[in-house]
């Protein structure tokens, strides 16, 4: 179960440093969980530390472990997984295996910063130097398949899947906007959200475009912030002053192929395998979900994940999403209500996370899906190949 | 060739070579199992469909369709923008396919379906396999 959490200050360009921005969150997290740092006994994060670019892998488990000074029986860090979330599934595996009781997960960015007024680097491409007159290395590895194609981002790789989408099922470009609309109308009732300001189909359509079909607004926004949870033994949930988030499903499959272009079905990618998997692992249904946290680095991202996890069939999120009526705060299936990665900020997966928590015990102040009681909520991570899912039930 | 545009160079070894310096001799080549005949890419040292370790680099007609197609607008290394990013299948097996570029035709025009045809764009060693569309390719 996730007894805690916690976020540092979230923003564009904060300045502060990846390990400041982790205390903040790991301390509020292990306060929440009601426990004290002693009592942390096992440590996860995602990527680990020195992956990727400037300012994406935040600082890694032993950084934090030295920094708060815990002791811990159980550790882990990496990229390779079930998504983001994969922190936070092996977290899980651990206290279900008496490894742990109390783990502290987190997942750091300090993306904004450090990318400065630079803009966006593609993926594979830090540091390279691009740009700036600099040689580029050789490519290896599975990115000389594209980037030497002058594909360098997930916004160049996803956009084939999100064409290859629309050509096969009529998708349009004025149904995938009511994922950005809908995140930044959310985030308005957000403090912590980046992006505030209403955003109407006009200013979308406005936005520039990036890689056809993404517009600028279909692109998440860079932030720095960490966010922090605790899991934990079941057994602590009474010693908690507030409900906690039980783990009631994980879904971490993958049985296509682990690849950008050559999975077999680009209009789903591999959030088929986890959204089938999470529902083969609970007596519960997509019908008792109260609250969807599905991500959206990407608005066609969260389009697949309405897909994956059977709130529609296969290719009919288009028309699901349209008008924005039913994805709504108020609507049958909210969905990112705290604005998404695309608003409230690419905290990289562990946002949606959090968000869910809160709703789960009816903590999100203004953004509080209202008329009902959070029982269930579903949190999915990752696209492409990547992907991870989790099913979070509310235990007062 | 002149006004080449900037790209990142793959690092050849000895798995990926046969690939990337193939267009000198005007081929576009993928490994293929000897035993079954299935072609693998990206390149594996083992057939995953019959398990035959006999995989040897042959050539395709270089005949394809284009599978998606994005056009780049942001720029991401300096060069000129749009250009048209493809997925590009092949006849010859179902499950073929590779990530590229489409040149020879303005990038909005290349779509889904859309017959292809590779012609190789030389960086000192390497061949880059790129495609322009049949019908304007002469």
């Amino acid at each position: 179960m996730i007894s805690g959490i916690g976020q540092s200050a979230v923003g564009r360009r904060l300045g502060r440093g990846g390990l400041d921005l982790t205390i903040d969150a790991s301390l509020a997290a292990v306060a929440d969980a009601g426990i004290t740092l002693a009592e942390v006994d096992g440590l996860a994060t995602y990527p680990g530390g020195g992956m990727g670019g400037p300012g994406f892998a935040g600082p890694g488990s032993p950084e934090v472990q030295e920094a708060l000074r815990l002791k811990l029986n159980w550790h882990s860090g990496g990229i390779e997984g079930a998504a983001q979330m994969a922190a936070v599934h092996n977290a899980v595996l651990a206290v279900g295996a008496g490894l742990a009781r109390h783990v502290l997960v987190y997942r750091t960015v300090t993306e904004s910063s450090e990318q400065g007024t630079g803009g966006r680097q593609g993926i594979g491409m830090g540091g390279l130097g691009m740009g700036g007159g600099g040689k580029a290395p050789k490519m290896g590895g599975s990115f000389q398949w594209n980037i030497p194609f002058r594909a360098y981002s997930a916004a160049n790789w996803l956009a084939l899947n999100a064409q290859r989408h629309f050509h096969e099922f009529g998708t349009t470009p004025e149904q995938m906007a009511m994922i950005a609309i809908n995140a930044r109308r959310n985030a308005g009732l957000n403090p912590q959200a980046v992006y505030r300001d209403p955003m109407t189909l006009d200013d979308y359509f406005a936005s520039r475009m990036i890689t056809t079909p993404f517009h600028l607004f279909d692109c998440d926004a860079p932030v720095d912030g960490s966010t922090a949870l605790v899991v934990s033994a079941v057994g602590h949930a009474p010693n908690v002053d507030h409900p906690v988030a039980r783990v009631d499903a994980i879904g971490s499959a993958l049985r296509g192929r682990p690849s950008w272009d050559q999975y077999d079905d680009l209009t789903t990618m591999a959030a088929r395998d986890a959204g089938a998997h999470l529902w083969t692992r609970t007596d519960l249904t997509p019908a008792d979900v109260d609250v969807a946290e599905l991500y959206d680095g990407f608005s066609f991202l969260a389009m697949t994940w309405l897909e994956a996890l059977g709130f529609c069939g296969k290719g009919e999120s288009g028309p699901f999403i349209e008008g924005g009526e039913r994805i709504a705060l108020a609507g049958e299936l909210p969905l990112n209500t705290h604005g998404g990665q695309l608003s409230a900020g690419r905290l990289h997966g562990f946002g949606f996370i959090h968000e869910a928590v809160l709703q789960l015990r009816g903590e999100a102040g203004a953004r509080q899906v209202p008329g009902k009681t959070v029982e269930v909520a579903v949190v999915a991570n990752g696209g492409g190949p990547i992907a991870g899912a989790m099913l979070l039930t509310r235990e007062a | 060739m002149a006004d080449l545009p900037f790209r990142v160079l793959p690092r050849l070894d000895d798995e990926n070579r046969f690939f990337w310096t193939a267009g000198e001799r005007g081929e576009l080549r993928f490994l293929r199992c000897q035993a079954c005949g299935y072609y693998l890419h990206p390149p594996l040292p083992r057939c995953p469909e019959c398990g035959s370790r006999e995989v040897a680099p042959e050539a395709v007609s270089g005949l394809g369709e284009v599978y998606s197609v994005t056009v780049n607008h942001h720029s991401w290394d300096g060069g000129r923008e749009p250009y048209a990013i493809a997925i590009v299948g092949f006849p010859e097996q179902a499950d073929l396919r590779m990530t590229s570029n489409v040149i020879g035709c303005p990038p909005e025009q290349v779509c889904i379906g859309m017959a292809v045809q590779v012609t190789f764009e030389a960086h000192d060693d390497v061949f880059f396999p790129l495609f322009t569309p049949v019908a304007a390719s002469g």
